[in-house]
């Protein structure tokens, strides 16, 4: 990464406020329900934050929120201290899953250096420059090897990266990375971790990263922000990921637990009497995969011993 | 072969044949194909209404091909694309029925509509097929990042304050134009093959988008050069041999990308790539 980009922009919004981003009591009310109730966090430069909840719970909202592309009922979202602009090219954006057939004439190059100007209207002119700045960020995210490849031949974990040097070219302070460990192998599920945690040192950027799944991400989040029932928990992972915390969030008892290193988040097996509202809220309150009683870890979780 | 009407053809031919290779390319990009079978058969209708009220019927074409667009763009927002696109089509189909029933020369009027005419093109076709042309090219020019960036995913797109929608619309206007201009020659139903084939076999040839235009360009001047030959030399219908050419470059393309899929995982380029870790750049401290 280039310092002398790096250092003044992280510098600045150190001096500004403490936050680069920051959510202010936060309401979303959508066609008559509420989606979100007085949601607040904040995000420093270089601190990297996981936003964790199953699917429903408002992640996806919290990031069109922070994207522009919703306003809230109620409370703000501050960039740098300031309201968020209409359009605001300090976010760098990477989508849960883009589908491209195979074929699909556009190679991993073309995909960063749309990141670039991609918005402007008129053919790119080639220029020595641009094709620098590509070739260092493909570099930067390890995609060198394939930066002539279509990216829609790419594998998951590959295409991850590609799609992330495309959100990071144009620079932006913060970096919001929607599901990035969806569907991908143990392998490149680490490898994405990594280069997430490097990114975010490199540059001095903010990073919050969401996950159904807590575990994968231990190794690189500063802290953690629970989405459940349109509120959200946030702080650290000891602060956060308690059964005391977690039973306030949801709604109801959640044993936390705490083993080799992973994090088991279950509702409680005992509410019999529950049962049948307790498993529609499974989802919501498994934050690993497993079962709600707990004791289920097939395959894949215990792979992802080793992982974390 | 290249004198008194058939300058004209050759010309009109060129002009239709490059633009069909740039637009086509994004017609295929964009999985917009429908759309692109749609809008001729809208321009078709508009046609058939303006020779019934002996107008222009390059401004028929014009009016009914971007009312078509518009609609499909309109009730795309609201609904199913599919459906929309269907819906526009079915609509503007009807109408060219009915005002063709109103006029005298039904058949070899409603023929050289849908299938072309090659010795159909007058001198005063000239111009406006030039300035159409033009219009096309240089939208798709000015579009060209927009354009690829929405075909990628119009999430990213919209994250980035591009408005997708907006963009989609620009580009069924393109091809709306580009429509207008191709129907008295190729015909409606041909225009199709002609934005499909060649810019669908180009892709699989050609990695970098640039060179996929060019090369989509180049097949359908290709194209439309033999077709437009042999249609003369044998006197059989041009359109055959329009849609045979594309169908065939499209199945070189296809043959051509399972060749180099399967070259690429023999010599192991392919898995070794999968797993490569973050070597080069050393390890995540």
């Amino acid at each position: 990464m280039r310092e002398d980009v790096a250092d003044p922009t992280s510098g600045r919004a150190v001096e500004s406020s403490p936050f680069l981003l920051e959510l202010d009591g936060i309401g979303v009310w959508l066609s008559g329900r509420e989606i979100l109730r007085d949601v607040r966090f904040g995000i420093g430069p270089g601190e990297v934050v996981g936003l964790i909840g199953a699917n429903g719970a408002g992640k996806t909202t919290i990031f069109r929120l922070v994207l522009g592309l919703l306003s809230p009922t109620s409370g703000r979202v501050l960039i740098e201290g300031q309201p968020r602009p209409r359009r605001n090219r300090s976010v760098g954006y990477v989508p849960q899953k883009i589908s491209l057939d195979p074929e699909m004439p556009l190679r991993s190059r073309d995909l960063v250096a749309l990141g670039l100007d991609g918005h402007r209207l008129g053919v790119p002119l080639p220029s020595r420059h641009r094709r620098e700045l590509v070739d260092e960020m493909l570099q930067a995210v390890g995609a060198t090897h394939f930066a002539d490849a279509r990216v829609g031949s790419l594998s998951g974990g590959e295409q991850q990266r590609v799609m992330i040097a495309h959100a990071l070219i144009s620079r932006p302070k913060l970096l919001l990375l929607d599901e990035p460990l969806a569907n991908l192998d143990l392998r490149s599920e680490q490898e994405v971790v990594e280069l997430v945690a490097r990114v975010a040192k490199d540059q001095g950027l903010a990073v919050l990263i969401s996950a159904h799944d807590l575990n994968p991400l231990l190794p690189v989040v500063d802290r953690v922000v629970y989405v459940a029932n349109g509120h959200v928990a946030s702080g650290t992972t000891g602060e956060v990921v308690t059964s005391e915390v977690l039973t306030k969030l949801y709604g109801h008892h959640v044993d936390v637990i705490r083993l080799h290193g992973r994090i088991l988040v279950a509702a409680s097996p005992g509410l019999s009497a529950e049962r049948g509202e307790l498993e529609d809220s499974i989802d919501g309150t498994t934050a690993d995969g497993t079962t709600a009683d707990g004791t289920t870890a097939d395959g894949t979780t215990a792979d992802r011993t080793t992982a974390v | 072969m290249f004198t008194g009407f058939m300058v004209n053809t050759w010309i009109v031919a060129t002009v239709v044949a490059i633009v069909a290779g740039v637009v086509g390319f994004f017609v295929v990009l964009r999985g917009s194909s429908f759309a692109a079978h749609a809008v001729p058969n809208a321009a078709f209708a508009g046609a058939a209404g303006a020779n019934l009220i002996g107008a222009s019927s390059v401004g028929g074409l014009l009016v009914f091909a971007i009312a078509g667009a518009l609609g499909i763009s309109f009730l795309s927002r609201r609904g199913s694309r599919d459906v929309a696109t269907a819906l526009a089509m079915v609509v503007m189909l009807a109408l060219g029925a009915l005002f063709l029933s109103f006029s005298n020369e039904y058949a070899s009027e409603t023929y050289s509509l849908l299938f072309g005419e090659v010795l159909g093109v007058s001198s005063s076709e000239l111009l406006p097929t030039a300035v159409l042309a033009v219009v096309a090219v240089v939208a798709v020019v000015l579009f060209w990042r927009l354009l690829l960036l929405t075909s990628i995913d119009p999430e990213l797109a919209d994250a980035r304050g591009v408005r997708t929608s907006r963009v989609e619309l620009a580009f069924l206007v393109i091809m709306a134009v580009i429509t207008s201009m191709s129907v008295p020659v190729v015909g409606a139903l041909l225009i199709f093959s002609l934005m499909i084939g060649p810019p669908a076999a180009a892709r699989s040839f050609a990695a970098d988008p640039f060179v996929a235009v060019l090369l989509a360009v180049c097949l359908s001047l290709v194209t439309v050069w033999t077709a437009i030959a042999v249609s003369y030399l044998t006197t059989l219908p041009i359109g055959f041999f329009v849609g045979a050419l594309g169908a065939a470059f499209y199945l070189a393309g296809r043959a051509h990308a399972g060749w180099s899929r399967k070259r690429v995982g023999a010599s192991g380029a392919g898995a070794s790539r999968v797993v490569a870790p973050l070597d080069d750049q050393g390890a995540v401290r």
